[in-house]
Formats: C-alpha cells, sequence, structure tokens
C-alpha cells in the first residue's frame, strides 16, 4: 500500500490463499468423503473425489440413513425451510410493529414496554433452556412447528434495528404526510414499509441464518424424528466412540445442511455485511 | 446507542399502539419472563425430580454451586476454552485482514473465502472437524499417528480440548475477520504514508499506528468473543466431544444442559442458569458502553 515491495506482496497474497485453503480444508475433505463408500473412507483415506456420490446423496435424502442413526434428510430439510422462515418472517412482522409503535405514539406505558423488549435483548435462550422448556411443554408445543419457532422469536435485535432506523427518518416525511390526509396505517404502508425494504432485506439474510443453524433448541422440544431439523439431525450418527461412523452418510449430511446459510452468505454478501454490522449496534 | 431517544413528531391514537406492540409483549412475555422469571425462582428451591414437592432454600443452590469441585472445574475448563478460542480465532484473523487490507487486488475474493464458515451451525462445524481428527478415517488424526503423536482424543483430554477449539475458533474467524477489516479500512492512508516517509517500516507502522488504531475493534471483538466461547459453541462441544473425556470439555453451558435435562437437577440447573445471566448481563453492559463511546467520537 505504502511502498510496493513485489515479494512482500507476494508473501501476503501466499498467506492469503494459504489462509483460504485450511478454512475450505474441512469442506473438502467432507466433499471427498461424501462421494466415496465407508469403507473406502476408513481403509484408503482418499484424497480425491469418487463415483458414489449419487448413491451416497440419494441414499441419505430418501431415509435410507436410518439405520446408521441419520433420520430422512428430505424431511428434515423441509423442516429446516419451516423453522428458519418461521423464525425470520415472525421475528421481521412483530418487530417492525413494535418498532413503529414505540417511536411514531405516545402513549401510557411506553416506556415500561421499552424497557421489557431492551432486557430481552440480554439473554440468549441456551442460559434459560431449562425454564423454556417447561412453558413449552405445559403448553403441549413439543414436537410442533410452533414449539421450534415462537420462543425463538422472543428476543429484540430486530426490534432495535428498525427502531434507530425509524429514529432517522426525517420528521418532514412525517408532516407532509400528515398534511396529504394519511392516518398511521397509511404512512406505516405508504411510507415506512418501502423505506426498510434494504434493512428487512440484511436483517432476513441474517435471521435465516439465525433460524437455520438452531441446535439446542430443536435438540430439546422435538423427540419424533418427523419433526427433526438437518441441523440436529446428525447428533447420533457420530456420539458412538465405539463404533465406526458411516462417514459417506455423515457427510453428505452435513453438506447439506450447511449449503443454504452458506449460499445464503456467499451470494447476498453485502447484505450479510451490511446485516451484521446493524445489529451490533 | 442513545437508548431513550424520542421523535419530536407523533400520532395521535388511543388503542392502535397496542395493538401494533401486543404481538411482541405476548411472545416475550410467554417466552422470555416467564420461563426468566421461573428460572430465578427455582434456583431458590430444592425440588425433586418428578416435580412432587419443593422447599424454598434460600441460597443454598449457589454455596453447593460454588463449592461443587465439578463446578469449579467446569469453570476452569470453560476459561480454558474461551482464552485458546479467542486467542486462536482474534490472531489469525487480524493476519488475514491486515494482510487482505494492504494487497489491493483480490481483496474482495478472499474476502468471500474468508467469511463463509460463519454461515456454518455450530455443530456442523464439529462434525466437520470432529472427521479429521477420528482415529478411523482422520486425514489429519492419520498425518498426527504418523508423525509419531499418539493421537486419540476419546482418551485424551487436552486433545478433545484441542480439537473443540480449533473448530470454534475455525467458525468465529469470519466475524472477528469482518470487523478487523472494517476497522482497518476507516484508517486514513495519509496517516501511514507520511510515517513511511518517516523511515517507518511495516512492523513499526504496524505497532505503532496500525494496533493502537484498531483497539477499539479489538475491545469490541473481545467482548463478542468472550459470549460466543461462553454460550454459542454448545454445538460444537455437544456434536464432537460431549463434554469429555471425563469432563475435559465440560464447559458452563454444557454442563447447564447436563445437569438440567441429563441429570434431572433442577435447582442446580436453574442456580447455573442465573448465574450465567448475570455473566451474559455484564458483557451486555460493557458491550453497549463501548457502543455508546465509539458514537461519541
Amino acid at each position: 500500500m505504502v511502498r510496493n515491495v513485489t515479494w512482500r506482496t507476494w508473501l501476503m497474497h501466499a498467506v492469503l490463499i494459504f489462509g483460504t485453503v485450511i478454512l475450505a480444508f474441512p469442506i473438502y475433505t467432507a466433499l471427498v468423503a461424501s462421494t466415496h463408500t465407508v469403507r473406502a473412507v476408513i481403509t484408503e483415506m482418499p484424497l480425491w473425489f469418487g463415483s458414489q456420490a449419487w448413491e451416497n446423496y440419494i441414499t441419505v435424502l430418501s431415509g435410507g440413513a436410518s439405520e446408521v442413526g441419520i433420520p430422512p434428510v428430505g424431511i428434515m430439510m423441509f423442516n429446516s425451510v419451516v423453522m428458519a422462515l418461521g423464525i425470520t418472517v415472525g421475528k421481521l412482522s412483530v418487530s417492525l410493529l413494535a418498532a413503529y409503535a414505540v417511536v411514531f405514539f405516545r402513549f401510557p406505558l411506553r416506556r415500561v414496554f421499552f424497557w421489557m423488549i431492551f432486557i430481552t435483548l440480554m439473554l440468549p435462550v441456551e442460559v434459560r433452556i431449562m425454564p423454556t422448556f417447561e412453558v413449552v411443554s405445559d403448553l403441549g408445543m413439543l414436537n410442533s412447528y410452533s414449539g421450534l419457532i415462537l420462543p425463538l422469536i422472543a428476543s429484540a435485535t430486530a426490534t432495535f434495528l428498525f427502531r434507530q432506523f425509524y429514529l432517522t427518518i426525517p420528521d418532514e416525511l412525517f408532516e407532509a404526510a400528515r398534511i396529504d390526509g394519511a392516518g398511521p396505517l397509511r404512512f406505516f404502508w405508504d411510507h415506512i414499509l418501502p423505506l426498510s425494504r434494504t434493512n428487512m432485506a440484511a436483517m432476513f439474510v441474517i435471521l435465516f441464518i439465525y433460524g437455520w443453524n438452531q441446535y439446542l433448541w430443536p435438540l430439546l422440544v422435538t423427540s419424533d424424528e418427523s419433526m427433526y431439523t438437518v441441523v440436529m439431525g446428525l447428533q447420533r450418527s457420530t456420539a458412538m466412540p465405539d463404533a465406526i461412523p458411516h462417514w459417506n452418510l455423515i457427510m453428505s449430511t452435513a453438506l447439506l445442511g450447511l449449503l443454504p446459510p452458506v449460499l445464503v452468505v456467499v451470494f447476498m454478501q453485502r447484505l450479510f455485511v451490511k446485516g451484521l454490522v446493524e445489529t451490533e449496534k | 446507542m442513545a437508548v431513550m431517544q424520542d421523535k419530536r413528531v407523533h400520532f395521535r391514537n388511543k388503542w392502535l399502539p397496542y395493538l401494533f406492540i401486543a404481538p411482541q409483549m405476548v411472545v416475550i412475555l410467554v417466552f422470555f419472563f416467564w420461563p426468566a422469571s421461573q428460572a430465578i425462582k427455582q434456583s431458590v428451591y430444592l425440588e425433586d425430580p418428578f416435580g412432587l414437592s419443593s422447599q424454598f432454600v434460600w441460597l443454598d443452590n449457589f454455596t453447593a454451586l460454588f463449592t461443587d469441585p465439578h463446578y469449579l472445574e467446569s469453570v476452569k475448563v470453560t476459561l480454558v476454552f474461551s482464552l485458546a478460542t479467542i486467542g486462536l480465532s482474534l490472531s489469525v484473523s487480524l493476519l488475514l485482514a491486515v494482510f487482505a487490507d494492504q494487497v489491493i487486488k483480490g481483496a474482495n475474493f478472499y474476502k468471500t473465502f474468508i467469511i463463509w464458515p460463519y454461515a456454518v451451525a455450530p455443530p456442523l462445524a464439529g462434525v466437520l472437524w470432529l472427521f479429521l481428527f477420528h482415529p478411523a478415517g482422520g486425514v489429519v488424526a492419520y498425518l498426527l499417528n504418523h508423525a509419531g503423536i499418539d493421537w486419540d482424543y476419546f482418551a485424551n483430554s487436552g486433545q478433545a480440548m484441542l480439537l473443540v477449539v480449533v473448530a470454534a475458533a475455525w467458525k468465529q474467524i469470519s466475524y472477528n475477520f469482518l470487523f478487523f477489516l472494517a476497522g482497518l479500512q476507516a484508517i486514513p492512508t495519509s496517516l501511514l504514508e507520511s510515517a513511511a516517509i518517516d523511515g517507518a517500516g511495516p512492523v513499526t507502522r504496524f505497532r505503532t499506528i496500525i494496533f493502537p488504531l484498531l483497539s477499539p475493534t479489538t475491545f469490541f471483538l473481545l467482548v463478542v468473543n468472550v459470549i460466543y466461547a461462553f454460550f454459542e459453541t454448545f454445538g460444537i462441544i455437544h456434536a464432537a466431544t460431549q463434554g469429555g473425556p471425563g469432563g475435559a470439555t465440560n464447559t458452563l453451558i454444557f454442563k447447564v444442559f447436563n445437569d438440567g435435562f441429563i441429570g434431572l437437577d433442577l435447582g442446580g440447573s436453574a442456580a447455573q442458569s442465573v448465574v450465567l445471566m448475570i455473566i451474559v448481563m455484564m458483557l451486555t453492559i460493557l458491550q453497549f458502553k463501548f457502543i455508546e463511546r465509539r458514537v461519541q467520537y
């Protein structure tokens, strides 16, 4: 940057390439393992692709790997999609509305509500799992989509993001809309929602990854295999210290499970970075 | 963040704001405040596993906790795990960010190839690294054994710790990299150029200019990484080592789960939850304090 010393530039490129290769190495070995038979993976330790990819992926997707502890991946992927989208859409809609109420209205208890929402920022679901589990169990929501989704909507990161954003909307816009005769609903629909588009998209990316990658919560509230999500579906297949794991099937499943959020990050990089930075404010 | 800040203009309506805020309040009351208050209540009661009887025991659960050698061991494990994970991921990501900031060609290319592990779910990260280090079929385990190291993380507690640290650091490098890179790009080039004209070499420039100017970012990342290492690595540990061998990777968050759901010790688990809540709250306050200061710059 300051003085262009060629060998130093090369050295930096070398380190960066080395770094990215090391970061990608676990994915590469997983990809390779997912294209071989389990016997080949364990005895030959292949470093290049084999010819079993189709068989392996069809087997895990259709449920043919059930006897080695992997429930049908097709169903689990579907459950993951429902859970991730449920959390994302749920959190977005709840928080868009709540932030609107807090910013554009004055009403008794507003400050109390605001602080109650603020406190939820501080405690991730992991630290209150036992009692949250009991509540969900009391409500009869074990093994259901609502049990998977609703407790994870109960935090206010998105509400705060939208509140911060609403505060930057100029008062003049509000006054002009009022002179035009727009009521609260019209103003929300015609001005607030269109202006929030980019923020909504950035939040969507972050929340989708968050929702898809949930592990502990689905582990607790689902005992019925047909409700498992793909991220938690592998837990029984690797936990046996004495049995030889079916690496080819395990890795096929792991790759299918990590593909959707990784694709989202790679192809929506700009929104992802924006979302990540905004949620930290 | 200016926490309580208001708009000058607003609508007048008696019931509409309540309607708008109702879904949020219902969800947090039922799934946040109710369970959180239950946790606090349970932490001062002694309950049998079937919930048939319970008895108010003041702070006995906490006293029992802080005198329990298993808990103190778990505190130690958590500290070692967190320090190692944070140290590894911060140093690697700082190195990569400094270099990516300086190479003009390809910076965006590298960025794309460094940020994606963020999107991998912790348990899947655990499984990927488990495979590499597994005695049956793992490439890294094979190489280590051939290098004369007796590699078996099922039996060796240090090796099990190494496995979960590597997996946890690997996942967090992306996040740290992004924030370090943003911090570096905010440092004015003119400052570095004038230092170079004064004869400061790259190492001196890093030590005297770049690193001090990055310190707000580093502090912020430190807090975020502590939260990550303490609370978000449950999946890695559950998938890779199950807290073993012999409690060697039994971190606090794993212990809450294990004692509550496997051991059915409700009071003890609730007391642990409350302790964790207090830790998160303090960390979050620290984080907000920092952000408030940054905004004033």
